[in-house]
Parts: structure tokens; sequence; C-alpha cells
């Protein structure tokens, strides 16, 4: 499987730098090295959910017990959470550092992932949501770092899009 | 057995731990027994209160969390029950008022009103402590239980479908959630 485990170690990395606690996700192609280092990370508590939704809830908990968190879903599992970002996290000022793999833009060859990735951008837009793309390993670090401080200093959801440069090699 | 009878009974023991409410009828109540700053009420997102008590309970683990969920509320989010169970926070208790309908938009009838159990779907799902109460001291015994117990517990309570007149009251959701949210920080740094 052509994911990137050197990128992935990148963004992993990054994130224990931000001082990530707790990471909720569910399991998609592009993600399984980033489950993996936070399932044998002892650091790490790695909450593995059934729907995108819950991790809203668990970092939500998270933030008000002051912990920080992140959330790691595909673009779908946000578009299937978005009553969650919307009626909680946005209307309790909960910040979400939410990392979304970005499938179906181009270069995509699964059929189902394409209208998800037509719409994705224009959701996060319609819904305010900062977000920024990382595609270039060498300002993955800084972008996950700055989008936590917006986060935090915002109290609201920001995302990072993954995008296939930096998680696919082939 | 009324909610209010349950949440009564209970107010006092609710003093030592982080609690999350659901919206409407469950967060009036309690609130009209008295607020306290170790109380938030998630006052929409219907179905997440359950996955908010994880989070909280796994950054706390020396408090009990206790949720106060609805049968309506859970039906929404089902598959929370399985991820409880695969972590099983020795610290939670999810107490289930279940008065089998949606009261707060009307009295329609939830699935648990057409045999759905939901204590049979928690232990199902592997949460062995699951519990069906139908009276005010067996739901007392089965949270003294669970407030003792060094494991996940499940009470589901069958409550009668009444609540209060209303549903909005003085307290603004930020306000609840600040002054939550510095009460819990302040249990992690003592």
């Amino acid at each position: 499987m052509p994911v990137s485990v050197a990128n992935s170690k990148v963004i992993y990395q990054a994130l224990k730098a931000c001082d990530v606690r707790i990471v909720s996700a569910l399991p998609e192609t592009w993600l399984v090295h980033l489950i993996r280092m936070a399932e044998e990370d002892p650091d790490m508590k790695l909450v593995r959910l059934a729907k995108e939704e819950e991790g809203v809830g668990i970092s939500a908990g998270a933030h008000l017990a002051g912990v920080k968190s992140a959330m790691l879903m595909q673009n779908h599992g946000f578009l299937g959470s978005i009553n969650a970002i919307v009626s909680f996290a946005q209307l309790y000022k909960i910040p979400l550092l939410m990392l979304i793999s970005h499938r179906g833009t181009h270069g995509e060859r699964d059929p189902w992932q394409t209208e998800g990735g037509r719409v994705t951008e224009s959701v996060l837009r319609a819904l305010n949501i900062p977000v920024e793309r990382l595609d270039d390993p060498s300002t993955v670090g800084r972008k996950i770092q700055w989008a936590q401080h917006l986060a935090e200093s915002s109290l609201h959801p920001v995302a990072l899009l993954l995008m296939r440069e930096l998680m696919w090699e082939e | 057995m009324r909610r209010l009878e349950c949440l009564r009974a209970i107010y006092k023991d609710l003093d030592s731990c982080v609690v999350v409410t659901i919206m409407g009828a469950v967060a009036a109540e309690l609130q009209s027994l008295g607020h306290r700053p170790n109380f938030f009420y998630l006052q929409h997102a219907m179905g997440l209160a359950s996955s908010t008590g994880l989070g909280l309970a796994l950054c706390v683990p020396d408090r009990k969390v206790v949720v106060l969920d609805g049968d309506g509320s859970l039906l929404m989010n089902l598959g929370s029950l399985s991820t409880l169970a695969r972590y099983r926070p020795a610290n939670m208790i999810e107490i289930v008022f279940d008065n089998e309908s949606l009261l707060s938009v009307g009295g329609f009838p939830t699935a648990t009103a057409t045999g759905t159990n939901l204590a049979e779907i928690s232990r199902a799902c592997g949460i062995s402590q699951s519990s069906t109460v139908k009276t005010v001291s067996e739901f007392t015994a089965a949270f003294s239980g669970a407030m003792q117990g060094k494991e996940l517990s499940i009470i589901v309570a069958k409550v009668e479908a009444v609540g209060p007149s209303r549903y909005v009251t003085d307290l603004t959701l930020l306000e609840n959630r600040f002054q939550f949210s510095r009460h819990v920080r302040g249990l992690r740094n003592t």
C-alpha cells in the first residue's frame, strides 16, 4: 500500500510537538500509518470510533478538561459530522483540530470518493472553518502548530486537508 | 417513576462527580434542583453526551463521570455504546432516562416504545454492568452500586413521559460551558 510512512511520521511528530494526547480516528487508507503510530505510542490515547461524529464529543470532553486532542478522519467522515461540528463545537466554542484526508480529488481512481472530493472545501468554507492544505512535508510541522494555535485562540474548529501529494507515493 | 424523582434521589451524590446531561427536560429538571459548576448541559448535538462523557472520563480518571442521557439521544448514536464498550472507562456511569418518546418535540414514540432494549444492546456490546430499573429504589440501588464499583455501568431507567413546562433557563450555554471547563480543569490540577 503506497501510503507514505515517512510523511505520516512527519504529521505524527507534529501532533506530538503540539502536546496532543488524545487522537480519535476511523480507519481509512491514507490514515493507516498515523493510526498505527498513535496505537503504538504509550503516551497517546487512541480512540477508535464507530462514526466520526463521536470524535467531536470526545475532543469536546477533552478540551473541557484541558487536554489537547486531534481528530483523524476522511473527508466523508467530516461530511457525516457536520451537525456535531455546528451544534456542539461551534455552538459551544470548542476548538477542534481536524486532520481530514482529502479523497476524491485529482488523481483519484475510486469512483465512490469523487463526489465528496468535489464538495469538501466548499462545505468547510460554508461553515467558516479555517482550512489549510498539507501537501509538502517541509511545511507540515509549522502548519499543524499554527492550526492548533488558531483553534485554541479562536475556540473554533480548524481543518487541515491531507493531500494526495503528501499521503500517497505512486 | 418520574425522571425528576430519580434526579432528586441522586442529586447529593452528583456533587463529587463530573456530570453531562442531554438537552431538554433532563437539563431543565436538573437545573430546577440547583445548578452546580460540575454540571454541563449539552443543549444540542443529540447523541453526543455519551461521547463527551468518554472524552471527559479519559481525562479525569480519578472522578466519576455521570452522563444523564435519554433514549431518543442515545438511539441517534448507538455506535457510542460499542466505543464505550471498547474502552470501558471504569469511572463512567451512563444513565439513560428511557421515556420511550421524543418528549421535547411533541412526544413521538421512539424505538424503545416498540421493543428496542437499550440495556440488552449495551450488554451485547460488551458492557456487562447494564441494567434496566423501573422504581426509584431500584434506580438508587443501581446508582449506588455503580458509584462504588470500578467498572463502566449503564443504567436504563424507565420513566414516565412527563417533563417541565419549559426548557429554556436563565443559564446561558457559554456561561455553563466556561464555568464547567474551569471547574474540571481545576480538578485535574488538584
